[in-house]
């Protein structure tokens, strides 16, 4: 399958280098995570632990694909897809 | 999608949280104002306070326990003479600082020092778009003192402050005055509910908006999503489409209070013994009462709705705020003083609780007039 395929018309670079943007922290919780970004102070809810993990696993991956196949059920990869891109205009994550 | 339902983020969070997103810290109950609707009643410093180690221990937690920010008020804070030492010690530990003030210590050299600090905002407070409004209810020369410390806080560069008003019946008639202040001085105006706690239980029934008013604001809030609330007037979202944020009391589940000598309340507007869940002080600390108390563990119950099982906003406006049913002699699983749809007026005029019965805060510190002779 390839990253385009699996993108599945999100707009987001599968292909691409990810990571958590350094200002940002997470705090587990039990419904997921809450990030915390220092420059822009805003809070955003992780909804999912899953989502977490992935979140996390962007930085030891060569791509989004990469950490995604590493972590999701093939049938799940559009919706977390979906997810990190929802993640990027609130700068939580950002292209290496 | 996975088939199971999921709960709603509304849900989880009535559960609760291993920390709280929204903690405010009134650092003294000392204030050189006496506003007539004080959530704390504050007036004078109570010697009990936390002292600037106790004071850094908490922050040392609140740094563990990842609350990347903290809402400190009081009283007035600066009048602390420790405040800076706090505000850096917590910037240092990684918790970002909000504080109100009435901007009365407000100099253009701390203003200065606000501005080269990060991860500080800062609020003043008005309650009237002139003088005279503002004054009837925060003293003579607050409203010009106010705007003295907005002007300083822009000539130093601070950047996007906030100004923090309370609505009442007077101010409600304000709203663009309002933003016209913020916008000459390139401010975010944060609006918040008159609650009838503190010093606010006298003078609630006097203050508190019209029906129509409540009316007016919604509105007015609908047409400006980006005016900050602190989630305050969900009981308004009975009205129609929801306004911006969770829309739910957050009391003991997201928000709690620590007050200046260290006692943790549910949040900043029910400091009575009855929400009381423990103190900084208690073995295990700050991060132990969150977790551990028992009132707390009480609300993140499922709640009854009570007399408004039957109405179908429910949904929409959880009932509205505990601590203005509280303060209000009104049962806590029945509609909100305000409810827009007017189911608790009849309660209300009906509350059989004689007015110097009703709960008052057991914790004051209003300064006394006249002044009169040493305190014990």
């Amino acid at each position: 399958m390839t990253a385009p395929a699996i993108a599945g018309g999100v707009d987001f670079d599968l292909e691409a280098a990810w990571g958590l943007n350094a200002q940002v922290a997470l705090r587990d919780e039990e419904f997921g995570a809450l990030a915390y970004h220092y420059g822009t102070r805003r809070l955003v809810f992780l909804k999912s632990r899953l989502l977490v993990d992935l979140v996390r696993a962007l930085d030891d991956h060569d791509s989004a694909a990469a950490a995604l196949v590493s972590l999701v059920e093939p049938s799940e990869f559009h919706r977390y897809a979906a997810a990190l891109a929802t993640l990027v205009p609130s700068e939580i994550i950002h292209e290496r | 999608m996975s088939a199971k339902p999921v709960p709603s983020l509304k849900d989880r969070f009535s559960l609760g949280l291993q920390a709280p997103i929204c903690l405010t810290w009134e650092l003294t109950y000392a204030c050189n104002l006496s506003c007539v609707h004080c959530l704390s009643s504050s007036g004078r410093r109570d010697p009990d306070e936390l002292s600037t180690a106790e004071a850094k221990a908490v922050i040392d937690e609140m740094a563990a326990m990842q609350i990347f920010y903290v809402n400190i008020g009081g009283g007035e804070p600066l009048l602390r003479p420790d405040f800076f030492e706090l505000v850096d010690h917590a910037v240092a530990s990684g918790v970002g600082v909000k504080f109100s003030t009435n901007g009365s210590r407000l100099t253009p050299e701390r203003a200065e020092r606000l501005a080269a600090t990060d991860y500080v905002d800062v609020q003043i407070s008005i309650d009237g778009a002139d003088a005279v409004t503002n004054d009837a209810v925060r003293g003579e020369g607050s409203f010009d003192t106010a705007i003295g410390a907005m002007e300083n806080l822009a000539a130093a560069g601070f950047g996007e402050f906030k100004i923090s008003v309370v609505m009442t019946r007077h101010n409600i008639p304000q709203l663009d005055q309002f933003q016209a202040i913020a916008d000459r001085f390139g401010a975010q105006l944060r609006l918040t509910r008159l609650r009838p706690s503190g010093r606010g239980a006298d003078t609630w029934h006097e203050l508190h908006p019209t029906a129509e008013q409540q009316r007016e604001l919604y509105q007015w809030l609908l047409a400006r999503p980006n005016t900050l609330t602190g989630d305050s007037f969900f009981h308004l979202s009975a009205l129609g489409d929801p306004l911006e944020g969770l829309n739910l009391c957050g009391a003991g589940r997201v928000v709690c209070l620590i007050d200046p000598v260290g006692d943790v309340y549910a949040c900043p507007f029910v400091i009575h013994d009855e929400f009381k869940a423990g103190n900084v002080r208690d073995d295990g600390g700050f991060s132990r009462v969150w977790l551990d108390s028992e009132v707390f563990a009480a609300l993140r119950e499922p709640q009854s709705a009570g007399a408004c099982t039957s109405c179908g906003s429910y949904d929409a406006c959880q009932g509205g705020c505990m601590a203005a049913k509280f303060f209000t002699g009104l049962p806590l699983d029945g509609p909100d003083p305000e409810c827009v749809l007017g189911h608790a007026d009849e309660a209300l005029a009906s509350v059989k609780v004689p007015v110097l019965l009703r709960p008052t805060t057991t914790v004051d510190h209003s300064a006394r007039r006249p002044v009169s002779l040493s305190r014990r």
